[in-house]
């Protein structure tokens, strides 16, 4: 580039003057960086402006401290923003905290279902583990009564065996004549067919003479299978039949299970 | 300390550094708008918000605005020709340019014969054709393109660009005197 020509071509002086556009600006002030010449130039023409433009200058002292005040105004009135930026902050935390809270409630609401559920179960169980226990007292309550009925000394065991139908059946008849009670344990008998029913007979031998004591109800929901009767008779013997359902008034011999004499005493 | 490094302080909101600026160029941004509202307290006054302006914007400035000065003188004189259209001067861009600013000066220098500097001043200026001191003033000082200047003075657009540089030529000239 020509320096001479470039400076007397007197764009330097519409430089400074404002006259150019941002790309001319640029494209000037990086020939003023790399050509000290360029730069001295602008120097001396926006010096003489300088000197031209102070002789138009108000008569008074130009005073930086009124500027200065302006200026920490305006920064004291820039605190403003700042101040509502903090409470937007704050409002952002506010929000934050209710979607916290929110959340938290949910997951607690959540947690205290599942305890509640969870109690239920719990509870469910107890009333069955309490039931249990009440089942086994009675159970226990019946097993000592039994116990003591069978134990009680005007009781008489007669044992029936087996007959021809099942000869692998047993029971044991325990008696209180003095209280005409009969405790029939029928723990050897298999369980009746559908529509049958075990009938429990009173024997007398000569001549033979069944009467009917009563039916064995309920055998397969029965669990331990001891089953209370009445006998005000003078037995000389027991035996069981199997009959259909209700009993019937005489017994069938032909399903007589099991059969035992009382021995004299 | 250089002006690059006092720009890029004053950039970065250090007063000292503006306040550096100011004294620099304070009389002459307050002398600029005062070519255009030709009245000392009125012009002192836009003067200063000129400054704050400037301070506030400090980060638009760079160096495809051209020279620092030039910037300032640019936001000084629009902020000039606002407050008087505002304040219904009926004054019109070219309608500014109705006195030139060696009114000024001359009823200045009435009063304040003895401050050293305003005789040399004075001459700097009185030494200067009137038609250079038109075309400086409406080029620097009012903004004027310079095909309103050529419209104005009724010279071709081409002379413009030459005109100026003769003339500050021989503004330069006087200085040395």
């Amino acid at each position: 580039m020509n320096v001479k020509e470039y400076i007397e071509s007197g764009i330097l002086e519409l430089y400074v003057a404002g006259q150019l556009s941002e790309d001319e600006n640029l494209k000037v002030a990086e020939h003023a960086s790399l050509y000290p010449d360029v730069q001295k130039e602008i120097i001396a023409i926006e010096a003489s402006i300088l000197a031209l433009s102070k002789t138009a200058a108000p008569k008074m002292p130009l005073d930086f401290a009124k500027v200065y005040d302006k200026i920490k105004n305006l920064n004291s009135f820039k605190v403003v923003p700042l101040k509502e930026n903090k409470t937007n902050w704050t409002s952002y935390m506010g929000w934050a905290a209710s979607i916290l809270l929110i959340i938290g409630g949910a997951y607690l609401y959540n947690q205290n279902e599942k305890l509640q559920s969870q109690i239920e179960v719990v509870e469910g169980q107890r009333i069955n583990l309490e039931e249990q226990i009440s089942d086994a007292k009675t159970s226990l309550a019946k097993s000592e009564d039994l116990l003591s009925t069978i134990r009680d000394k005007n009781i008489t065991v007669i044992p029936l065996g087996g007959q021809e139908v099942s000869p692998t059946s047993y029971a044991k008849v325990y008696w209180n004549k003095k209280e005409e009670k009969l405790y029939i344990d029928a723990q050897g008998l298999p369980e009746p067919p559908d529509g049958m029913v075990y009938q429990v007979w009173s024997l007398k031998l000569n001549p033979l003479t069944p009467t009917s004591v009563g039916l064995l109800e309920d055998f397969i929901e029965d669990d331990n299978r001891i089953f209370n009767l009445t006998n005000a008779n003078a037995s000389e013997a027991f035996g069981i039949t199997l009959e259909p359902a209700g009993g019937s008034k005489s017994p069938n011999l032909e399903q007589l299970y099991t059969l035992g004499v009382v021995s004299s005493s | 300390m250089q002006l690059e490094e006092l720009i890029t302080r004053f950039q970065q909101k250090d007063t000292f550094a503006f306040e550096r600026l100011h004294s620099m160029y304070a009389e002459n941004i307050c002398g600029v708008i005062n070519t255009i509202v030709k009245d000392d307290n009125l012009a002192e006054e836009i003067c200063q918000d000129v400054f704050v302006k400037v301070w506030n914007n400090a980060l638009s400035y760079n160096s495809s605005k051209g020279r620092f000065f030039t910037w300032i003188v640019n936001i000084a004189r629009n902020a000039a020709i606002d407050v008087m259209r505002s304040k219904n001067y009926k004054n019109q861009k070219k309608n500014l340019s109705a006195d030139y600013f060696v009114s000024i000066l001359e009823s200045k220098s009435e009063g304040e014969e003895k401050e050293v500097n305003t005789k040399g001043l004075h001459s700097l200026v009185s030494k200067l054709k009137e038609k250079c001191i038109q075309v400086i003033e409406l080029l620097y000082f009012k903004g004027y393109t310079q095909k309103e200047v050529s419209e104005e003075l009724d010279i071709p657009v081409g002379t413009v660009k030459t005109r100026n540089r003769s003339c500050i030529s021989q503004l330069r000239e006087n200085m040395q005197l």
